[in-house]
């Protein structure tokens, strides 16, 4: 006979539990996923993976009832493609030990986006969802072929809602993608999204997160850069006030030789915020002549403020270039003086400056509408927080 | 319109005073030239008139147009009409100039009451302005300052003193790092902007500045103090014969 020894469950855990009992989508993978989660429970900081985020304290309360994620927002640029949530099967298989967004999700998503994208493609695609009063999952498939030429915009949004959204990404050789995931949701959502990325050879990825909005927030980017010549790029902006807890968790895997990636972070930090960038760039031994770089900026902008940043290399390969740093500033007084001199007045300078600490990473999607229309959520929520 | 009163400052961090008692008064219309050897203390003049936080006046007064500035923040007495053209004009990443400029010409116009402009105002007279200077579209485009270089620096603090249309304008070691042609540019810029109603004070190590921009009156900083004051013919004295005879003179 085997013991299995049961932790005693937290509130959020239950519901998480009981919503999954009344579910009418049941399989062998969703029970082994919510079978594991019931045995280990929400991760806490204990799990590596987790440590600055421990999900099983900070997230108190789940709602008992599933719901249909909308999306019916205007799209965030102005002409863009629907791309809609459809009834999927969503069969995810064995997830890894601490994959607590992958196992959530594999218990309980039935829908999501389903694309699969060829030739150059002019229009952007809005994949929107809107998530509130409820809970909701969602996993989207996104299969860009070779040669593919495409934007895709990500767009988490809603009031009092738990989400789980997990977004698979296969990039084919030689194709040329920019994806934004935007979350700009409200304080009292908690928000567990996952990307999963497949680079295929002299492919590249525009990577672009956003996040300006969430009570409890987890983004994490899984890449496998997987064919030679293939390019990723990252760029996060994370703005983070009120007692809002954002974390971007990276896991960046360079499988074959000639390589190359850049990952840049930046994040404003006010009120109680606290925030989170786990930064991991793995080089494989045959990975030789991989380029990687990695920043993590921080303006911490309040003493209640915290920002914990976690770069870490594991590289095999011998002849490789891999290089991370990580700053944390407060607003430079040479440059305020600067501003205040010209007749800008304290607080307007400030705003200015902070402005530009983001901004100047947004202008590196090349694309007009898209950096404007981004602009325009960062100059909502610095109005808001400034 | 400006009057600097036995004013005695120091650096706030380590309490070293560089001020010790200086006097100096400029009329309007008037180019007024400060020359003085390294240390004087030319700079910190135009940071202290300037308002940066760095610096504790201990002593004395600043009047400008009667009111004094001392307990203003640099952003109030910019809009009250003081400029000052910083020596190294600091690169601001992520602003971009057009935006810092509309930013300022409208700080400036709504602290006087004034309406806001219209961008296509706005662009009109930047355009002019930055033309008379050689100062390429482009160039705005780009983040404040960043990648200009020291020609390009000092001509985008004179645009930026031609837009904001100062009383006074405070000119730091503007010659530095300028080439003959781009001293040519610089120095038409500022001679544009000499009228009856507009006090300059021109901060500069050498006489060769002055050959452009013509002062009516030349004062000797030394030590923290004017030791001689005089018209044009003392910066060719200056030039000739350099600062050892006046400071001798003054001890």
């Amino acid at each position: 006979m085997t013991v299995i020894p049961m932790i005693k469950h937290t509130a959020a855990e239950e519901a998480l539990f009981e919503a999954y009992d009344a579910s009418g989508a049941k399989s062998a993978d969703r029970d082994a996923a919510i079978a594991s989660l019931k045995t280990g429970g929400l991760p806490t900081r204990r799990i590596e993976a987790w440590h600055y985020t421990d999900l099983r304290t900070a997230l108190k309360s789940v709602p008992a009832h599933i719901v249909e994620a909308s999306s019916d927002a205007a799209p965030l640029v102005e002409g863009s493609v629907d791309l809609a949530l459809v009834d999927r099967d969503v069969a995810r298989g064995e997830v890894a030990s601490d994959d607590a967004i992958g196992k959530l999700n594999s218990a309980f998503a039935t829908k999501g986006a389903l694309a699969m994208i060829g030739g150059s493609v002019s229009d952007i695609m809005e994949l929107q969802a809107n998530v509130s009063n409820g809970a909701n999952h969602l996993s989207h498939s996104i299969t860009f072929k070779d040669g593919a030429s495409a934007t895709v915009v990500e767009r988490q949004l809603g009031e009092d809602g738990f989400a789980t959204a997990v977004t698979d990404l296969e990039i084919g050789d030689n194709a040329d993608v920019t994806y934004v995931i935007t979350q700009q949701k409200d304080l009292a959502s908690t928000h567990l999204g996952q990307i999963n990325i497949s680079l295929g050879a002299d492919a590249k990825l525009t990577l672009f997160v956003l996040n300006a909005g969430g009570g409890l927030v987890r983004q994490e980017v899984n890449i496998k850069v997987a064919g030679e010549g293939a390019d990723f790029q990252l760029r996060g902006v994370n703005l983070i006030g009120d007692d809002q807890h954002i974390d971007v968790t990276m896991d960046l895997h360079h499988a074959v030789p000639n390589t190359e990636s850049e990952e840049i972070i930046r994040n404003v930090v006010t009120g109680k915020g606290k925030g989170v960038f786990q930064g991991k760039i793995r080089v494989a031994q045959v990975a030789q002549k991989t380029d990687a770089k990695m920043a993590c900026n921080t303006l911490l902008l309040t003493d209640d403020g915290d920002f914990s940043t976690k770069p870490e290399l594991e590289i095999f390969a011998d002849d490789v270039a891999c290089g991370h740093g990580a700053t944390f500033t407060d607003i430079e007084p040479s440059y305020m003086f600067y501003l205040m001199s010209r007749g800008i007045p304290e607080r307007d300078a400030r705003a200015l400056l902070i402005k530009g600490f983001v901004d100047e990473i947004v202008e590196d999607l090349d694309n007009e509408p898209l950096e404007q229309a981004i602009v325009g959520v960062i100059d909502a929520w610095l109005d808001k927080n400034g | 319109m400006l009057e600097i009163k036995n004013l005695h400052a120091r650096i706030e961090e380590d309490g070293t005073e560089i001020i010790r008692g200086l006097s100096l008064s400029v009329k309007p219309g008037e180019v007024a030239a400060i020359m003085g050897p390294n240390g004087s203390g030319k700079s910190t003049l135009s940071y202290i008139l300037a308002g940066r936080e760095d610096y504790e006046v201990t002593e004395g007064e600043i009047l400008f147009n009667g009111e004094n500035i001392l307990e203003m923040d640099p952003a109030e007495r910019a809009a009250s009409g003081l400029f000052l053209a910083f020596q190294y004009p600091v690169e601001i990443p992520g602003v971009p100039t057009m935006t810092f400029l509309k930013t300022a010409m409208n700080a400036q116009r709504k602290a006087r009451g004034e309406d806001e402009l219209a961008t296509p105002d706005f662009i009109k007279l930047v355009k002019e302005a930055a033309g008379k200077l050689s100062i390429s579209m482009d160039m705005l485009k780009r983040p404040l300052n960043v990648g200009f270089s020291g020609g390009e620096k000092k001509r985008a603090e004179i645009l930026q003193m031609a837009l904001l249309n100062p009383h006074m304008c405070v000119l730091d070691e503007t010659d530095s790092g300028l080439d003959i042609d781009a001293l040519k540019i610089v120095s038409d810029g500022v001679n544009e902007l000499r009228a009856e109603n507009r006090g300059f004070l021109v901060i500069t190590h050498y006489q060769r500045l002055l050959e452009h921009i013509v002062p009516d009156t030349v004062h000797v900083l030394y030590k923290g103090q004017i030791i001689k004051s005089g018209d044009k013919s003392l910066a060719l004295e200056l030039e000739a014969n350099g600062y050892a005879d006046i400071i001798d003179q003054a001890a």
